[in-house]
C-alpha cells in the first residue's frame, strides 16, 4: 500500500466485504436494542408497546439473574482452570519422543470434533447415567453407591463434559508453544544445573506463558456462551443449580416467550461478557505483548 | 584446573558412525580450537564433553577423573552455545545469575559475581535489561557471562561467533582471546572457519569424517600438515596440489605448495607457465589464478600489488624448501 493509488484500490476492494460484514452484525444489535425496549410476548401477538427500560429492570432484578450470573463465572472458572492444570502435564507428556506419538496426538484431539450434543448426549447417558452409566457400574465394582450426577452435582457434571471438550485445545495450544521452545535453552539450564523441575518452573512455564494467555482468552468467549451441554444434560436444573445466562436467556425467549425480556438479556450478556475481557485483558493480556 | 583427556571417545547415533575413536590431551588453561567441515563431528564431539550427548564408547577425563557417567551440571564446565540460548523472559541479571541461582549461593553472592562479571564484559549497564533489548554483540557478551559467573575448570565455546557481523566478529575474537588468556581458564571452541581457528587457538585439532587429522599448534598446522586434508584446509587461499610427472620427480604421489610461496615471474621465467584466468588486486595483497596447463589451475598470492592482469602470461616458480609432498594415500612424507 505504498501509492495513493494502491491505497485507493486496496478501499475501494475491500468495502463490499467490509460492507457487508458491517450490515451482517450491525441489523441483528439494532433489533436485538429494539426489541429490548417493546413488551412483546410471543404468548399475546399483536401486543407490542413501547416500555422504555422495562425489560432491564425486569430482568437484572430475576432473581434467575444473579444465581445464572454466578453458574456461568463458577463454569467458565473452572473449566479454565481444569483445561489449563491438566492440558500442561498432558502436553508435556506429548511432547517426550513416544511410539505411535501421532497416533496419540490425534486422539486426544478427538473430543473436539465431537459436536456438543452429541458429546453431552454420550456423557449423559453412556457414562454419568446413576443407573446403566459407566460411572455408576464402577462404583457398584467397588461396592459404592453411585452418583446421581446430575441430580447431586449437577454444575460439576456440566463441567466435567465441558472441560473433557476443550482440553484437547488447551493441550495442543500448550503442546505447540512447548515444540517451539529452543533446545538449546534447554541444554543451557541442563548446564546451568536445572533440575527438571527447576527447567519446568523457570526455563518452560515462562515460555508457556503467552499460550496459556491465548487459551484463557480464546476459551473464555466461548464458555461465557456454553449452552448445548446444558441444554441437553439438564436443562438448566434442578432448579436454577445449573442455569448460565446463555440458558437464561434462551429460557426468556422459547420456554417463557418474553421476547423483550429475553433481548434485554442478551444486550446484558453482551455488557459481562465485555466486562470479563476487560479484566482478562487487564491481567493476563500484558504476556501479549513483546 | 581444567585439563581434558579423550580416550578413543567414540559416538555413534543408531547406525551411523559420528565419532569414531578421538583421542586428545587438552593441558591446563590451553584454547584449543576444533575446526573442519560441517558434518566432520566437532559439535557431536563438543557436545560429548558437555555431557549433553553420551558417549557410546570410550572414557572423557577431566582432571584425571573419567566423567562419562557424570550429568552436565556435575562436570564443571561451561557452554556459550551458537543462538546464545539466553533465557528471554530473564534480565541479563537473572541470565548470568541462573546458574549460580542453581547451585543454592546467597542472593548478595550472586549478585557480587554476577556484578564482577558483567564489569569485566562491559555489561554493567545492560544488566536489568532483557535479551531481546540488546544487540547481537551485547547477547554474545551475556552468553559469556553467563559461562564465566561460574568459574568453571573449562569453556565450550560452540561456533558463538557465526551470528555476528564480520566486523563485529573480528572485534569478539580478540575479546574472547583476551578474556580466556586473562582468565587462564581452559577454553575448547569449535567453528568451521579456518581464520578464527588460527588467530584464536594455542593449539588446533583439525576433524574430517568423525576422525582427528591432526592436532597441532596453528603454525604446525600451517607448515607441517600431516596429510592432504589438513594441508587443503588450513591457509587461505587453500594450497595448490600437483601430480603427475612434477610430483614424482620429487618422489610423491602429491605436491603441494601454498600460494604465498610461488614466486611469480613473466612470461619465460623458469617456473610453471600459464596464463592469469583472474586477477584479485585487494591493495595488501594480490590473487592470482592461474591456468597452467596440465597442471590446472593454479592460485598465487603476492604481498603487495602487483600490475598483471587477466589475460598475461607468468610463469611461477614454487619455493623448493615451502614444497610440501604427499604419498599416495595422502599422508605427508617428511625428509
Amino acid at each position: 500500500m505504498a501509492t495513493r493509488q494502491t491505497q485507493f484500490l486496496a478501499r475501494s476492494l475491500l468495502t463490499p466485504a467490509v460492507g457487508l460484514l458491517f450490515v451482517w452484525m450491525i441489523v441483528p444489535l439494532a433489533l436485538t436494542i429494539y426489541f429490548s425496549t417493546l413488551h412483546y410476548s410471543l404468548l399475546d401477538p399483536g401486543s407490542e408497546a413501547f416500555v422504555g427500560l422495562e425489560n432491564f429492570r425486569y430482568f437484572l432484578t430475576d432473581p434467575a439473574f444473579l444465581a445464572s450470573l454466578q453458574n456461568t463465572l463458577v463454569l467458565v472458572g473452572s473449566v479454565l482452570a481444569l483445561t489449563i492444570l491438566l492440558g500442561i502435564p498432558l502436553a508435556l507428556l506429548m511432547d517426550q519422543p513416544v511410539i505411535g506419538r501421532n497416533f496419540v496426538r490425534l486422539m486426544v484431539i478427538a473430543p473436539f470434533f465431537v459436536m456438543p450434543t452429541v458429546s453431552a448426549l454420550v456423557w449423559k447417558n453412556l457414562l454419568m447415567h446413576p443407573v446403566s452409566g459407566l460411572f455408576a457400574w464402577l462404583a457398584k465394582l467397588v461396592g459404592a453407591t453411585p452418583i446421581d450426577w446430575f441430580n447431586d452435582v449437577p454444575l460439576f457434571a456440566v463441567i466435567l463434559i465441558v472441560a473433557w471438550q476443550w482440553l484437547p485445545f488447551a493441550t495442543l495450544i500448550l503442546l505447540t508453544a512447548l515444540q517451539s521452545l529452543d533446545e538449546e535453552q534447554k541444554e543451557a539450564a541442563e548446564m546451568d544445573g536445572a533440575s527438571a523441575v527447576s527447567t519446568f518452573i523457570y526455563i518452560t512455564l515462562p515460555h508457556l506463558a503467552r499460550p496459556i494467555t491465548v487459551v484463557i482468552l480464546i476459551e473464555t468467549i466461548f464458555l461465557l456462551t456454553v449452552f448445548a451441554e446444558i441444554f441437553v444434560t439438564t436443562g438448566g436444573g434442578p432448579g436454577l443449580q445449573t442455569t448460565n445466562i446463555a440458558f437464561l436467556i434462551y429460557s426468556q425467549a422459547l420456554i417463557q416467550f418474553d421476547v423483550g425480556s429475553a433481548s434485554a438479556g442478551g444486550l446484558v450478556a453482551v455488557v459481562i461478557a465485555n466486562i470479563v475481557a476487560f479484566f482478562l485483558v487487564r491481567i493476563v493480556g500484558r504476556n501479549l505483548e513483546a | 584446573m581444567g585439563q581434558i583427556t579423550l580416550q578413543d571417545v567414540q559416538k555413534s547415533f543408531g547406525p551411523v558412525h559420528i565419532i569414531k575413536g578421538a583421542d586428545l590431551d587438552i593441558a591446563d588453561g590451553s584454547f584449543v580450537v576444533f575446526v573442519g567441515p560441517s558434518g566432520c563431528g566437532k559439535t557431536t564431539l563438543l557436545r560429548l564433553i558437555a555431557g549433553l550427548e553420551d558417549v557410546s564408547g570410550g572414557k572423557i577425563l577431566i582432571d584425571g577423573k573419567n566423567v562419562v557417567d557424570t550429568p552436565p551440571a556435575k562436570r564443571g564446565l561451561s557452554m556459550v552455545f551458537q543462538s546464545y540460548a539466553l533465557y528471554p523472559h530473564m534480565s541479563v541479571r537473572g541470565n548470568i545469575g541462573f546458574g549460580l541461582k542453581m547451585a543454592g549461593l546467597a542472593r548478595d553472592e550472586i549478585n557480587r559475581k554476577v556484578e564482577a562479571a558483567a564489569a569485566t564484559l562491559n555489561l554493567s549497564p545492560y544488566l536489568d535489561r532483557k535479551p531481546r533489548e540488546l544487540s547481537g554483540g551485547q547477547r554474545q557478551r551475556v552468553a559469556i557471562g553467563r559461562a564465566i559467573v561460574r568459574e568453571p575448570k573449562a569453556f565450550l565455546f560452540d561456533e558463538p561467533l557465526s551470528n555476528l557481523d564480520a566486523a563485529l566478529r573480528v572485534q569478539m575474537r580478540i575479546e574472547v582471546t583476551r578474556l580466556q588468556k586473562q582468565l587462564g581458564t581452559t577454553a575448547i571452541y569449535v567453528t568451521h572457519d579456518q581464520v578464527e581457528a588460527m588467530t584464536m587457538a594455542d593449539k588446533i585439532v583439525v576433524l574430517n569424517g568423525g576422525k582427528i587429522e591432526q592436532y597441532g599448534s596453528p603454525l604446525e598446522l600451517y607448515e607441517r600438515p600431516a596429510n592432504l586434508f589438513v594441508a587443503g584446509f588450513i591457509g587461505s587461499p587453500k594450497m595448490n596440489f600437483v601430480t603427475g610427472e612434477l610430483a614424482l620427480q620429487r618422489g610423491a604421489a602429491t605436491i603441494g605448495v601454498r600460494p604465498e610461496h610461488l614466486k611469480i615471474e613473466r612470461d619465460g621465467g623458469s617456473g610453471w607457465p600459464g596464463t592469469i584466468a583472474v586477477a584479485e588486486h585487494l591493495g595488501s595483497d594480490t590473487f592470482l589464478y592461474v591456468d597452467a596447463g596440465s597442471l590446472g589451475m593454479l592460485t598465487a598470492r603476492y604481498i603487495g600489488e602487483l600490475s598483471l592482469h587477466a589475460g598475461d602470461r607468468v610463469s611461477l616458480v614454487p619455493d623448493p624448501a615451502r614444497i610440501h609432498r604427499f604419498d599416495e594415500s595422502g599422508n605427508a612424507l617428511r625428509g
